[in-house]
């Protein structure tokens, strides 16, 4: 892969006489603002980039046209004109019942799609009366312990007719099966059941530390999970392969995107492994990127997101179906991001990230509220951010071109420079064995870590800006109105699930956790069981400990500080 | 190897939660600042951090809370505490909690909240001034 970074550096030409024409008065030695110029993630930027720096670039090669390999310019042809991103506001909190309310609330004020959050135990595979999930239930997200639950959930709201886009990892054969069991009494078929689970397991282990088993069995699960859809649920994303949490915990936007596509990477392979096809279950695959206030970092990282993708499942996985090769990608705003002082900065914050996302070509974009540092987002908050995506949309213009930015000399520059960056750790975890191994020698967690750290030392430092935080700072200010939860949601949620275990069909429900636990000890396919347990009202906590019995549970080694 | 007089302070991370950017950043940086520091990892119990907490002779435990349930985990640890007559261990945090939830918790005992946007040095520079080697 050639790279394009020395020229960056070196102006030639008449662009070396402006370079030196340029006024440079003290009191620095260019005459400007700061003795170098980064990104957020401190990747150096020239002062100009040119048409020097793009020499012997091919666009034929490097972009194509939209729709076609490598789809540097977007994944379909017309792009926006076509059809606008699908806006999906991720929602959930309390009980089922609350949740319920709030996506009806969502789809009233034109939401395209649903996307559940749910609380921390359900995404540990915790019930709620879980010793470890005390004080946290229905906080984070909505509380679910049985099909009880999910049935309460989607009450009144027929799944044919929307997509949904399940946020949950470790468990997340259990969730899709709740899911599969609630179509079942709608009446629905799985072939018109449209939505996405995030079933990324290994940016669990990477960032976000949701997990239960060790890697090899998750990886099991979720190679099962790909097969029974590519069969059952035809239109289902199988996989959110995801940066989003990647870049949360502090990466830099190249870590974002290597890390991410070497985690597909990695999924890709134990599919072929366990002897499907690689074009039956490749085009389910979707990812999940992060956007951060720098607009052109971000573009770029979308850019050579879909690029380096159709080459990994080209050339490196040999997929034949074009479909295999597009990188079909949700984006949500950086939580990270956010401030809690001046919570209004945050619109504004939110504004920029989302429009990098949509100059980035995403399919569908989450705007965070401007009071997510503080709690979960209030109905107004969550309102003005829908609204921020519908007047990008609607009003602003950017949606009516194809990929507007390409060809700009400074966003494809950036954009090879990213790319270039990102193969150099692909490189590297691949020299290690992959991203299996690369987690276990606590690769990517330290390569975070450190990053994090350095970011914070530039805004301690006062390096780096943080609007509110380091500068332009006001007295003491009083946060917003805030969603409570109660903790008597606690309560409702234990009560539920005792009832549904006094009422549920004993001798079924322990039949099917026999018969799950035996599937999972002899290699046959998990779905079929783990759907039965859920029909016969297993609980989330009582199926993954099931499995957890066969599979073993996951410990972090140590951790470096 | 301990120096009697440096103090020693626990980081940790209670519950379910494994938001532990901000949890690695703040021991890292007391770390360089001089202190002892004991990083608990994720997923503990109350119960786990107070035992390890006595064990270790610490004089601080910082907890990282960004799941909501605060309310929750702060009394719970200061009670164990003063149950293991360990009540002058000073209890600090941080993490996303909305003002009038610092204000209770301040008056429960614990003896600071910081909020998204502290820097580390602010940290550091608390930790100089309210937390000292404990006496026995």
């Amino acid at each position: 892969m050639k790279t394009r970074d020395d020229r960056a550096t070196t102006p030639r030409g008449p662009r070396r006489a402006w370079e030196e024409s340029a006024p440079r008065p003290a009191p620095t030695e260019r005459g400007e603002r700061r003795p170098s110029f980064t990104t957020v993630s401190s990747v150096p930027i020239e002062r100009l980039v040119s048409a020097a720096d793009l020499e012997g670039w091919d666009p034929g090669e490097r972009l194509g046209h939209p729709g076609e390999a490598p789809f540097t310019r977007g994944i379909y042809p017309t792009m926006y004109r076509g059809r606008l991103w699908t806006m999906r506001q991720f929602a959930g909190f309390g009980a089922a019942e609350d949740t319920n309310r709030r996506f009806k609330y969502l789809l009233e004020h034109g939401q395209t799609g649903l996307s559940v959050a749910f609380d921390l135990p359900t995404l540990m595979g915790r019930d709620s009366d879980d010793p470890l999930a005390d004080g946290e239930v229905g906080r984070e997200g909505v509380a679910i312990d049985t099909l009880a639950d999910m049935e309460a959930l989607f009450s009144g709201i027929p799944l044919d007719r929307i997509s949904t886009s399940m946020t949950i990892n470790a468990p997340a054969a259990v969730l899709l099966a709740m899911y599969l069991a609630v179509a079942d009494e709608q009446g629905v078929s799985y072939e018109r059941l449209q939505g996405t689970l995030q079933n990324d397991i290994l940016k669990e282990y990477i960032a976000q530390k949701e997990w239960i088993y060790p890697p090899a069995p998750s990886l099991r699960i979720i190679t099962d999970l790909i097969g029974y859809c590519a069969s059952r649920v035809p239109n289902w994303n199988t996989i959110s392969i995801s940066g989003y949490h990647i870049r949360e915990a502090g990466s830099t936007a190249v870590q974002e995107l290597a890390f991410t596509l070497a985690d597909g990477i990695a999924y890709v392979q134990s599919g072929i492994a366990a002897g499907l096809e690689v074009d039956s279950f490749a085009p389910r695959l979707s990812f999940f990127f992060n956007s951060h206030n720098d607009l052109f970092e971000e573009v770029a990282k979308l850019r050579a997101a879909r690029r380096m993708w159709s080459a990994i499942m080209r050339d490196r996985f040999h997929a034949k179906s074009p479909r295999s090769w597009m990188l079909r990608t949700h984006v949500q705003t950086a939580g990270c991001s956010l401030t809690a002082q001046q919570p209004y900065n945050n619109v504004v914050r939110v504004t920029i990230q989302a429009l990098a996302a949509v100059l980035g070509g995403t399919q569908s974009l989450h705007t965070n509220s401007l009071d997510e540092t503080l709690a979960l987002p209030s109905e107004p908050s969550v309102r003005l951010a829908l609204r921020t995506q519908q007047i990008i949309a609607e009003e602003s213009g950017v949606a009516n071109s194809v990929d507007p930015l390409g060809g700009s000399y400074f966003v494809e520059s950036l954009t090879e420079r990213t790319e270039a960056a990102a193969w150099d750790y692909i490189r590297r975890i691949d020299a290690m064995g992959g991203m299996v191994h690369a987690i276990e020698q606590g690769f990517p967690q330290r390569e975070i870590a450190e990053a994090s750290y350095h970011y914070q030392q530039q805004i301690d430092s006062g390096e780096k800006t943080v609007v509110g935080v380091n500068r332009y700072t006001e007295g003491d200010e009083r946060s917003p109105t805030l969603l409570r939860i109660g903790r008597e949601v606690e309560l409702q949620q234990l009560e539920r699930l005792r009832a549904t275990r006094a009422s549920r069909d004993a001798a079924r429900h322990a039949r099917a956790l026999r018969d799950l636990e035996a599937a999972a000890g002899s290699g046959a396919n998990l779905m079929p069981p783990i759907l039965e347990a859920v029909k016969a009202y297993a609980s989330v906590g009582e199926i993954c400990s099931a499995l957890k019995k066969v599979f073993g549970a996951y410990q972090e080694g140590a951790v470096p500080l | 190897m301990a120096v009697a007089n440096k103090v020693r302070l626990l980081v940790g991370k209670v519950g379910l939660d494994g938001h532990d950017r901000g949890a690695k950043i703040i021991a890292r940086a007391l770390r360089d600042a001089g202190f002892e520091i004991i990083y608990t990892g994720l997923h503990q119990t109350p119960e786990a951090v107070v035992a390890t907490a006595v064990q270790e002779d610490v004089d601080g435990i910082g907890l990282s809370i960004l799941s909501g349930a605060h309310n929750t985990i702060f009394p719970k640890i200061l009670a164990l505490l003063r149950e293991r007559q360990a009540g002058d261990v000073v209890v600090f945090g941080g993490g996303i909690i909305p003002d009038e939830d610092r204000e209770s918790l301040v008056r429960a005992g614990v003896r600071a909240i910081f909020t998204p946007g502290t820097s580390t040095q602010q940290v550091i520079e608390w930790v100089k001034e309210n937390v000292t080697r404990r006496r026995r």
